[in-house]
């Protein structure tokens, strides 16, 4: 047994369970209180972050395709259920940048100046409590008043109850890459639902209740989906090890049952992908889930599906998967042209990314259709650069929003590389590397993707997938569009005085698109004209700031180091690709 | 020799890091001192890799030569660098894709070596002249950092070993030309330009993508070398396919039919970054890989019959399309179409030595060509050749300049346009009767590449005539507006340099303040020649534009020579007899009715509009509403088609316990009967 794993989840786990202990917080002012949460958030997910990257430091990088650190101890014996952990080159990418992004979440948090000291107020986010709101103890965390308040904390409130949630969030997250028993997966992969639920509904926009509903009722239902296909394989297998199950390739299981299986556990998965047509969740619940939200959303949970492609459906159903193949590629080529399309049509940055997002986890699912390492290691590679680039994206993003108000493109009014320079740049950069620029993450994994789809295993059907691949090439044609024509209307042009920006930011979220209220509205304005230092743009809004510098530099730099040097991550999957498929 | 090869590529990129980060460290200030103090050191971050590289490739490309110059080879092959084996190999590190692995790696041979040292030359004279031409203007640190990373990403191109790392140069090449074009944002219509080069390039990218899996998978690797090795056991069907493919993306990269209508566009940029474009990086990098991988070309016929195809139909109709435009910088843009066509001409009629031979000389006439229009453009403020004329008093300099520029581009000797055209039409010539093409296609080539020469003496006349000779209309556009509409994407005049020209600038020596020569043009006397920072650099192109064909001089086809020569005077002389009835007249009405489509590129914009950019635009809306009302229609309606089973079910537990009394009454009834009944 090894210690690393099991700290990884008793940390954050631990971390979570002191937040739930009401101590010393009625001593302290609110201000001061707002302020430590998030730094004792960011504390534990550092703790978290260092002992995944001594993972990464003691991993044997010489034999990847082996599962080390194992932990194996019986939990339920009646059902033969085992607390299973492990690492392989599959899953040690997927938990660094797991703690890597909950650690960046929790510095976006952790505000240098919380209280009117320059900073336009945050977005109209009312902390109005949710009938369904957390249990968790939040005594003295005084809901409500949003609007009134002279600046709010964080994401809109409750920064006890915001960081509680997100280390519960980061244990499932993380546990969901190291189970190594099918129905413990499932209960991480379960375990993050509900957390994630709580950040859309308390701390989402003004349209959250829906959206957060949405959300925890499809992501169920596909759960249900895949917990019977996991029961089947179970009921078929008569083992729940992962490895021992992927070691096996099938066998002992009929063809018609593998299909079955990958029936459901594919169904299941894809609906966490998300893939078209099961997709319609997604960007309801990225428009209306706050920034660090939509960054776990998009840069980890969209991957628990793909790595359940890559750890049970594929591996262990290779014969369902041979069947199914060419379905899963056709869905994943229509998701990428038409994610692009509707891309292409997105009045909202938030919801425009959330499209880009099934196209690009379309290009993760057409490797894993090719069944070949190459599509594999694509998939991966496409996996792990979508969880970096989008997760920026989505920062950025959260950033326009709380400056301008809003995030409907038309609204923002153009030349932000004239009203705050670095923050254009950064989207500019993000904006780039998601539409897959060689030199950054996000090329590696489409152009493997599509050269497995070239070249797709023995047994598919290989005209069909050079269309699949000539329809990829056109969806990488189309994402370009998009993410230029966006570029072309946010950051360029001459900025438009968009007055009512840093009134909308003032009032609630009822209040937005009506006309405001003067009185608040002077009073940003205020606030807008005394802020002063290098960081301040020309009209009032302050260009990046540091807390945010600090939550987007390490994205940015892995961002390029993946583009560059490719190698570092492909050495460490592609032996594991070869392995899980069965493959010389 | 592989640290020079690899610190050329890395030194500008590592020029660019540092210019975009450093440029206003640590303070960050902008505004006024700062911002002047912040360009000049982007100016030494820039200029001083820049020239460190440009030595690098020239003593790489020397050391070369004195390794291959016992070799043999006719003079041709020794000038551009293709005859002889040595060449400079760095160890290159494989990544294991799954399939066929990636080699990271440079190979420089004495092609790459050649068309290096014109890449550096060229960017470093670009870096030098933006100096001046964006003196004042706030954003230079991120212009000159992206030149730098666009030379870096050329030289990349032309060192590299492996066909995905040329790709990775490749596109990043796209990604620059994006950002240089769209340099001012605050014009949509720059902006536009600048989406419209990235996204036309990038379609033939995709296309050259997919030739490079062909080429790679096929062969078992991406290493160059390895697969042209690999290449007499292909089958001729794969070698087909990935040349085909490939010249998607030769289409793209050199603008050539039927991707070329970004190039004029692209005119929306700097005129600085015009001349790096179209001279040394981007346009060229088409015609080289083509030259690389020209093994596999030739093994591929019907490839080099499309390709001849492509060059014939894009050098006549852009030359027509020169002829027809009022914007010099845009005659300049339809004049690079036209002589890369003839580079793929020669490529296609199987002289590769001709093509990289003309890539070369056309790459420093063209520079300086785009240059020297920057400095006319800078003294009149204005793109037009309308508000031009005279200018050859005012400007000397630029005037002498131009000249050579002219004259290498209309291919009259002894500039060096004449030598290299001269290799090339005789290569053309040599295809009718013993070549790889089919005879019809090689005799379109050679009856549009003769009519060209006579189209290309034509515009370069025009040109000439229009922005030197005559005097200078004094309204500007009134005498001939009537005709002429401005051009869609150029700049209206004076909207170009403004944003480079701060108000405080007035008083300095730097002559053009663009609104005033607008809005009441001086007369040609007041206009100066640009400041030496400027100048400089288009004296010292103009050396290579007027002498680098000398080496050819011994070795003129006459036959060729004089035909061109005669070819370039009637097309000259027509147009200048045209001019001299009326100076005040542009002589392009010469065209009669075929000028407003000349004028308009034969509305292959219009065609792309209607046919693609439209309909994709339909179907995203199309797409955006059906995701709304039908696929999420669809999961709203299965929750509402719940909640409406559920509210159909709670009508029974409403409370009513008469109601729960009957019922079960009912069910034991029921139950009674179905007792009875079944027994």
């Amino acid at each position: 047994m090894s210690w690393l794993p099991v700290a990884l989840l008793a940390v954050p786990l631990a971390g979570a369970v002191l937040l739930a202990v009401p101590v010393g917080s009625a001593a302290r002012g609110p201000t001061a209180r707002e302020r430590w949460f998030p730094r004792y958030g960011l504390a534990v997910s550092g703790i978290t972050l260092a002992l995944s990257a001594v993972l990464a430091a003691a991993f044997d990088h010489d034999d990847p395709a082996r599962m080390q650190f194992v932990t194996n101890l019986p939990w339920i014996p009646g059902l033969g259920l085992r607390f299973h952990l492990g690492v392989d080159g599959v899953s040690l990418p997927l938990v660094l940048l797991t703690a890597l992004l909950t650690f960046l979440c929790f510095a976006y948090l952790c505000r240098g100046r919380p209280a009117g000291s320059g900073r336009v107020p945050a977005p109209g986010r009312s902390a109005t409590p949710s009938p369904g709101g957390p249990s968790t103890p939040s005594p003295g965390d005084p809901p409500g008043a949003a609007s009134g308040r002279p600046s709010e904390p964080a994401d809109g409130g409750r920064p006890r109850a915001l960081a509680f949630t997100l280390l519960v969030l980061e244990v499932g997250m993380i546990g969901t890459f190291l189970a190594l028993d099918l129905l413990l997966f499932f209960v991480f992969f379960e375990v993050v639902l509900i957390p994630m639920y709580f950040v859309i509904a308390i701390w989402g926009g003004h349209r959250r209740r829906a959206a957060a509903t949405k959300f925890i009722l499809y992501t169920l239902l596909g759960s249900v989906v895949l917990l019977l296909g996991l029961l089947f394989i179970w009921a078929q297998t008569g083992t729940l090890d992962m490895t021992a199950l992927a070691r096996a390739h099938g066998t002992g299981m009929s063809r018609a049952a593998q299909i079955l299986a990958f029936l459901a556990v594919g169904a299941g998965l894809a609906v966490k992908t998300p893939m078209w047509p099961l997709h319609t969740w997604l960007p309801d619940a990225h428009t209306e889930a706050p920034t660090v939200g939509s960054v776990l959303l998009a840069g980890v949970l969209l991957k628990m599906g793909t790595y359940g492609f890559a750890r049970i459906a594929v591996p262990m159903l290779p014969g369902g998967a041979t069947v199914l193949a060419p379905w899963l590629g056709a869905f994943a080529v229509i998701g990428i042209i038409y994610g692009s399309l509707a891309c292409l049509a997105q009045r909202d940055l938030k919801r425009m990314i959330a499209y880009s997002s099934i196209g690009h986890m379309g290009f993760v699912l057409l490797g894993f259709a090719a069944l070949t390492p190459a599509g594999f290691n694509g998939a991966l590679f496409g996996n792990i650069a979508h969880g970096l680039i989008t997760a920026l994206l989505f920062f950025v993003v959260g950033s326009i929003k709380e400056r301008y108000g809003t995030a409907e493109i038309p609204s923002l009014g153009g030349g932000m590389l004239t009203r705050l320079p670095r923050l254009g740049s950064v989207l500019t950069f993000a904006a780039v590397a998601s539409l897959g620029l060689p030199g950054l993450a996000g090329f590696w994994g489409e152009v493997l993707s599509l050269l497995g789809a070239f070249r797709p295993a023995a047994g598919l059907p290989r005209s069909l997938y050079l269309v699949f691949m000539a329809l990829g090439g056109l969806g990488t044609v189309l994402t370009a569009a998009y993410f230029l024509s966006m570029l072309s209307r946010v950051t360029h042009g001459r900025p438009v005085e968009t007055v009512h920006a840093p009134v909308l930011a003032a009032v609630g979220p009822a209040d937005t698109g009506g006309t405001g209220n003067a009185e608040s509205g002077e009073g940003t304005a205020d606030v807008g004209s005394t802020g002063r230092g290098r960081g301040h743009g020309r009209r009032g809004m302050r260009d990046v700031a540091p807390h945010e510098l600090v939550a987007w530099v390490p994205l940015m730099a892995l961002i390029l180091l993946l583009g560059l040097w490719p190698k570092a991550l492909l050495d460490v999957t592609g032996p594991v690709a070869r392995s899980l498929l069965g493959a010389p | 020799m592989t640290t020079a090869a690899v610190l050329a590529i890395l030194l500008p990129f590592a020029a660019a890091a540092a210019g975009l980060l450093g440029s206003r460290f640590p303070k960050g200030l902008r505004g006024g001192a700062a911002d002047a103090a912040a360009n000049r050191r982007a100016a030494w971050i820039a200029i001083v890799p820049t020239a460190v590289s440009t030595l690098l490739t020239i003593w790489l490309a020397y050391s070369i030569r004195a390794g291959q110059a016992a070799g043999g080879g006719d003079w041709l092959s020794r000038f551009t660098g293709s005859a002889g084996t040595a060449r400079v190999a760095t160890a290159s590190v494989a990544v294991d894709t799954g399939s066929a692995p990636i080699s990271v790696g440079l190979l420089v041979d004495g092609l790459a070596a050649t068309i290096a040292v014109l890449v550096t030359v060229v960017a470093l004279a670009v870096q030098v002249y933006s100096v001046g031409y964006l003196r004042d203007d706030r954003r230079y640190p991120s212009y000159s950092a992206f030149i730098s990373l666009f030379t870096s990403a050329m030289l990349l191109v032309v060192y590299a070993a492996d066909l995905l790392v040329l790709y990775v140069g490749w596109e990043v090449m796209g990604l620059c030309s994006y950002l240089l074009i769209g340099h001012w944002w605050e014009d949509r219509a720059n902006s536009r330009a600048a989406i419209k080069a990235f996204l036309v390039t990038r379609i033939g990218d995709v296309g050259f993508l997919f030739g490079v899996f062909v080429l790679g998978t096929a062969a078992g690797g991406f290493r160059i070398a390895d697969v042209l090795a690999k290449l007499p056991e292909l089958p001729p069907g794969t070698i087909l396919a990935a040349a085909l493919l490939l010249l998607a993306g030769v289409a793209g990269k050199s603008a050539q039919v039927p991707l070329h209508t970004w190039l004029p566009d692209a005119m929306a940029g700097p005129t600085p970054i015009s001349a790096l474009i179209h001279a040394a990086t981007m346009v060229a990098a088409g015609i080289f890989v083509v030259a690389r991988l020209y093994p596999v070309f030739l093994a591929s016929g019907p490839a080099l019959d499309v390709l001849a195809v492509m060059a014939a139909l894009g050098m006549l109709g852009a030359a027509l399309a020169a002829l027809a435009q009022d914007d010099l910088k845009r005659v300049l843009a339809y004049s690079t179409i036209s002589q890369l066509a003839y580079m793929a001409g020669a490529l296609a009629a199987g002289s590769r030595d001709a093509a990289v031979f003309h890539l070369i000389t056309h790459g420093a006439f063209k520079a300086l060509l785009f240059l020297c229009a920057g400095a006319v453009i800078h003294a009149v403020g204005s793109n037009l050749m309308s508000a031009m004329g005279g200018l050859r008093r005012g400007l000397p300099v630029t005037f002498a300049a131009m000249t050579i520029g002219f004259a290498a581009l209309a291919g009259l000797p002894p500039a060096s346009g004449f030598f290299s055209k001269d290799e090339v039409l005789a290569a053309v010539e040599r295809s009718l009767s013993a070549g790889h093409l089919a005879a019809p296609v090689a005799l379109l080539l050679y009856g549009c590449a003769l009519a060209t020469v006579a189209v290309t003496g034509a515009y370069a006349t025009r040109a000439w005539l229009r922005t030197f000779f005559g005097e200078r209309a004094l309204s500007g556009l009134p005498g001939t507006a009537a005709s002429e509409p401005a051009p869609s994407i150029a700049p209206e005049s004076a909207s170009e340099p403004a944003p480079s020209i701060a108000p405080e600038s007035a008083s300095e020596p730097a002559p053009s303040i663009a609104p005033e020569s607008a809005s009441e043009p001086a007369p040609s006397a007041a206009v100066h020649e640009a400041p030496p920072v400027m100048r400089w650099p288009i004296i010292i192109l103009a050396v290579p534009a007027l002498l680098l064909g000398l080496p050819g001089a011994l070795h003129i086809h006459w036959g060729t020579a004089v035909l061109s020569v005669a070819l370039a005077l009637l097309g000259a002389g027509a147009v200048h007899a045209v001019w001299r009835a009326d100076p005040r007249r542009d002589p392009a009405r010469l065209l009669g009715p075929l000028r407003g489509l000349c004028e308009r590129a034969f509305s292959v914009d219009e065609l792309y509009r209607a046919v693609l950019v439209r309909p994709t635009l339909l179907l995203a809306y199309v797409v955006a509403r059906a995701d709304g009302r039908v696929v999420d229609g669809a999961v709203r309606g299965s929750g509402r088609t719940v909640t409406g089973l559920a509210g159909l079910v709670r009508r029974a537990q409403n409370g009513n316990a008469q109601l729960y009394v009957t019922g079960l009454l009912a069910g034991v009834l029921l139950l009674a009967v179905g007792a009875v009944m079944l027994r």
